[in-house]
């Protein structure tokens, strides 16, 4: 399954609704595009929902990556929101859970962003 | 299956990878792996074979790679190698440490070394063999 990749936006968040796969090829190219749309467009504060991902390999560790230093080189925020436990052990595995900001709830992730 | 031995040869492609990346998956089913050691498995045999398509080989169609993969009944057995210029596991920068973890790339073979139990590096003249081997039931081979 590819992934699939869908925005919506509350209280000035982009929420980023990610499912399938993000794996080396088009999801990989699809998230940094993405991202790339969103922060040329002035958009900073961005969550991005790993809910519906069922598999991330190192290529699609590698944009989560990217993805969080491009918006955040840009002045703005990435944080993730509802890690499955497989994406969950791959970021401890590979420490990542030490780069991102790492949420399970909408609302409050959304709150988080308002705050600052 | 014990005694099951698949090899494949194959182009230098993105499916190539997806092929052995699926093989993989069943070999690990077959032997009955549980779902966290089948999702490891998976995942380093395929960073294997995108490591091959696009650093061994650099995407090029002219070469190809080779998968094999074999239950002995002890250990499930992995190998992928490319027709690259060839590489040396030893100068691989530590994506953990703290001025690598914002690199874009660079996690494969650590992932591969994560899930597997044992991993084996051979310089092929030209290109690289990694062999992975996940043991059953825990017990090593020897």
């Amino acid at each position: 399954m590819s992934m699939k990749l869908a925005t919506r936006q509350i209280d000035g968040v982009t929420i980023l609704d990610l499912s399938g796969r993000i794996v080396l090829g088009e999801g990989s190219v699809q998230l940094r595009d993405s991202i790339k749309e969103l922060v040329n467009k002035g958009q900073k504060k961005i969550l991005v929902n790993l809910g519906d991902v069922s598999y991330i390999d190192s290529s699609g560790l590698g944009e989560l990556v990217s993805a969080y230093t491009t918006v955040k080189n840009a002045g703005g925020e990435l944080k993730l929101l509802n890690l499955t436990k497989k994406v969950q052990d791959l970021l401890q595995i590979t420490k990542l859970y030490t780069v991102f900001d790492i949420k399970d709830d909408e609302a409050t992730a959304v709150a988080a962003f308002s705050a600052q | 299956m014990t005694g099951r031995r698949i090899t494949l040869t194959l182009a230098s492609s993105l499916a190539s990878v997806d092929r052995v990346e699926q093989t993989a998956e069943e070999m690990a089913q077959d032997a009955g792996l549980e779902e966290d050691a089948r999702f490891g498995v998976t995942m380093a045999v395929r960073e294997a074979a995108a490591n091959a398509v696009f650093h061994g080989n650099e995407g090029d169609a002219a070469r190809h790679i080779t998968a094999s993969f074999e239950n002995n009944g002890r250990s499930l057995i992995f190998s992928v190698a490319d027709q690259g210029k060839g590489l040396d596991p030893s100068t691989l920068p530590d994506p953990l440490a703290p001025e690598n973890l914002l690199q874009g790339s660079g996690r494969g073979i650590f992932l591969i070394r994560s899930f597997m139990d044992e991993v084996h590096f051979k310089a092929l003249h030209p290109g690289t063999e990694v062999t992975m081997i996940k043991h059953l039931n825990g017990a090593p081979t020897s």
